[in-house]
């Protein structure tokens, strides 16, 4: 009996072995069968543009005998990049989001790329400058961009003509969107027992204020899509930080921009606006989006939103334009820039390997192959002659305009941004459903999100110094 | 211990240690390091630093965090009940001798096998505001429907009425325990005109204890922890995240802002919130569990 005892205990043995021998296997690099080092990329993307991006990477494996990059599309990328990189497991590329660029570098999770961009002869200047800012976070650099998008305003041309207003002229102003908004929304009112569908500007002022309809079209709604309503005090002029460490909510821009936003549930009704955002279905990317389906004539959305009206709705009549503002002589051309972004996680097997790809993509021929795959504009500050020519899409160059704008906005690039960003949207929730003022709702998120962004400041203030050592001190 | 006892001993323990390898690599040190990790700013990415009772005394001024639990105990109070009463119910009728009795017993049973994110998105579209066939239901009686998932007044409501959807499985641990009561007590009470109320109040319910109370410390655990469908119905809580289900906001410190630390400290909170209201419920169920065997 005891021989079986120890056959099994050989047996759990030689088990924990190979187990051990497979994790070192692991840290091993990997080659191909012709030789040649295979780098891992993790890429967010899926689709076609998965599909664009993997057309740069044939090219890159094509010009190569001592490199294969190998490429794979990984759903919740940000979760499972901090899983690997904290495993010690990571791929050698990350294709993120600007967004996480800050936190994931204040916490290690990074290789600060400055020693491989001097040796590549990479210097900012050779990028828009929106876009730079964005992959850059306490002085260094920790990224190069993929493919960059701003957004502005899309409007629907025959909508416009419908309701009698000129289909070439959009909004400048917020005031403007607002006139404009009235004349564009269509609802179903009661009068006498029958069911009348008219503009809401022909509406008498007792229906106005009872708000007793349903809403049919609208000309524009702040909370559709929603993907920046955190942001919407740059409309307004609004910094929502001080660049050190004092977040500024409560600034007089931002509580307008609250008041801005809050004004639509006042004006139209907070139950006729939530059911008609129920109506949506909340499938941005099908035919049933409302502004796809005409059932809004005005959307702020990015330079992507062409990809889905050409899959989905080509027929529309649409154009595209900045994002109103309130004072459009003051701040013109005002948008969001963001960016998709290529990082080296730290503890990467072949580092080297990985910046000489992210290198290639960011050559202007190959960055332009891509961009136009993924039909967004290049994060290049120069680009071929030919470009915007080739470009399917047919307001690209508005895109690169507002990119190129002094008055492009940001994500704050803070470790606790999307924590921010998640009370501001909780602020403007709250004042929408009137719930609470704007004043009191964004007092609320400011300290809740000063409260986390001063812990994460006093760990700075203890690790800060040996950080930057450690980073500036890193041998590529 | 003689050399055979210890032969024995040696073979007994090889035979359980895969599953004491197990439960120690993958229950008792993840529990030991997530209350090492309550104690320490702990991101994940970096190493986690020692920072004492810093994350609960935090706790204490989250307002989210007392939400988030306010919210659970709300859903917990409602769905709990709620849910026993109605598996209650079903297994008594399907006890019953009626005509495709082993249908409806699978009928009312699979739902609990449909993996609940599609539960989750079977609801959304049930609660829709607009195109929702409740309030399609509600609109041929005359009733307007709320906007269940938009409405900050809604949003808890809508989640307890959704949890009936899960009562299967305690549906089949009291059809179990009923089958389990014996005829005659029934005929007695026949003989003795009791009313069929009468009968399932003074008969099923008290014979059925156990299963009851084996569901409500079930219920408990199972409600505290409701995660799936707040968080795929009610991203973020909802308006004024008034359904923020603490279950989520465990989840969204953990792995959305990387505030492990913090989260670990919320888990433990939890794990003695259930501890808590597992024993009140045993307290409080201790006279009324009858148990054939004592």
């Amino acid at each position: 009996m005891f021989s079986i005892f120890r056959s099994t205990l050989r047996l759990g043995v030689a088990f924990c072995l190979v187990l051990g021998l497979s994790a070192c296997r692991e840290a091993e690099r990997e080659y191909t069968d012709d030789g040649r080092l295979i780098v891992s990329y993790w890429e967010h993307w899926q689709g076609f543009e998965k599909e664009a991006m993997q057309a740069v990477v044939d090219d890159f494996n094509a010009s190569q005998d001592r490199i294969f990059v190998k490429m794979l599309a990984v759903s919740q990328i940000e979760q499972k990049f901090v899983l690997a990189t904290a495993g010690g497991v990571p791929p050698d590329i990350a294709g993120l989001w600007a967004r996480h660029v800050a936190p994931f570098a204040e916490k290690g999770a990074l290789i600060p790329l400055g020693p491989y961009l001097a040796e590549a002869g990479i210097t900012g200047d050779q990028y828009i400058p929106a876009i730079w800012d964005l992959v850059n976070y306490r002085g260094l650099t920790w990224a190069l961009p993929s493919t960059p998008a701003s957004i502005g305003l899309h409007w629907n041309k025959r909508m416009f003509r419908e309701a009698g207003l000129d289909p070439e002229r959009p909004p400048r102003s917020l005031a403007e969107l607002e006139a404009m908004n009235e004349v564009l929304t269509v609802v179903d009112v009661r009068r006498d027992g029958q069911t009348q569908r008219v503009r809401y500007t022909e509406l008498t002022d007792a229906e106005k204020a009872d708000k007793d309809f349903d809403i049919v079209t609208m000309g524009f709604t702040p909370n559709e899509p929603g993907w920046w309503t955190g942001m919407n005090g740059y409309w307004f002029g609004a910094e929502l930080w001080d660049g050190e460490r004092q977040l500024t909510a409560t600034t007089p821009e931002n509580i307008a921009a609250v008041a801005w936003y809050a004004g639509y549930p006042e004006k139209y009704g907070v139950d006729n606006l939530k059911k008609f955002g129920a109506s949506f279905g909340g499938n941005f990317a099908s035919p049933q989006n409302p502004f796809l389906d005409e059932r809004i004539a005005m959307v702020l959305q990015g330079v992507w939103m062409y990809n889905f009206i050409d899959q989905f709705s080509p027929q529309l009549e649409w154009s595209a334009t900045a994002f109103p503002v309130d004072d459009p002589e003051a701040r013109p051309n005002t948008t969001i820039v963001d960016c998709d972004v290529l990082v080296i996680p730290r503890g990467a097997k072949n580092p080297d390997e990985a910046f000489e790809f992210i290198r290639f993509v960011n050559q202007q021929k190959n960055m332009e192959k891509l961009c136009l795959g993924q039909r967004k504009f290049s994060p290049l500050r120069e680009y071929s002659d030919d470009f915007v020519q080739r470009h399917p899409h047919p307001y690209i160059e508005l895109f690169i305009d507002l990119a190129n704008s002094p008055n492009a906005r940001l994500m704050p690039k803070l470790p606790v941004g999307e924590e921010y960003i998640a009370e501001l949207l909780n602020a403007y929730s709250l004042a929408f459903g009137g719930l609470s003022t704007p004043e009191d709702a964004l007092a609320y998120a400011g300290q809740r999100a000063q409260w986390k962004f001063d812990r994460v400041n006093r760990r700075w203030d203890q690790t800060g110094e040996m950080r930057m050592r450690e980073w500036r001190g890193v041998d590529p | 211990m003689t050399r055979n006892e210890r032969r024995q001993l040696a073979k007994g323990m090889l035979f359980i240690s895969p599953w004491v390898v197990g439960f120690a690599l993958f229950g008792v040190y993840p529990i030991c390091m997530a209350v090492y990790y309550s104690f320490c700013d702990y991101d994940v990415l970096r190493s986690a630093v020692w920072i004492g009772s810093e994350n609960y005394t935090d706790m204490v001024s989250d307002d989210v965090f007392w939400k988030a639990l306010y919210n659970t105990l709300v859903y917990a109070l409602f769905s709990v009940p709620l849910g026993l009463m109605l598996a209650l119910v079903i297994a008594v009728l399907l006890n019953r001798p009626i005509l495709g009795r082993s249908f409806f017993r699978t009928f009312f049973y699979i739902p609990s096998i449909v993996p609940l994110v599609a539960v989750a998105m079977v609801w959304l579209w049930l609660f829709n505001g607009d195109l929702g066939l409740v309030n399609f239901g509600l609109s041929l009686i005359g009733i307007g429907g709320p906007q269940w998932l938009a409405d900050a007044a809604w949003t808890k409501p809508t989640l307890i009425l959704s949890s009936v959807w899960q009562v299967g499985g305690a549906m089949v641990l009291f059809l179990a325990g009923l089958q389990d009561v014996p005829k005659s007590l029934y005929e007695s009470a026949d003989l003795d005109g009791a009313s069929p109320f009468g009968q399932f109040w003074h008969i099923s319910v008290p014979m059925v204890s156990p299963v009851i109370y084996f569901n409500l410390v079930m219920g408990i655990i199972g409600s505290i922890q409701e995660f799936v469908k707040p968080f795929v119905m009610l991203p973020g809580g909802g308006e004024n995240r008034s359904a923020l289900l603490f279950a989520v906001y465990i989840y969204e410190n953990a792995f959305l802002y990387g505030n492990m630390g913090y989260a670990c400290a919320m888990a433990i909170v939890l794990f003695f919130i259930i501890a808590f209201l597992t024993w009140l419920a045993t307290r409080a169920m201790n006279r009324h569990v009858y148990y054939a065997g004592d």
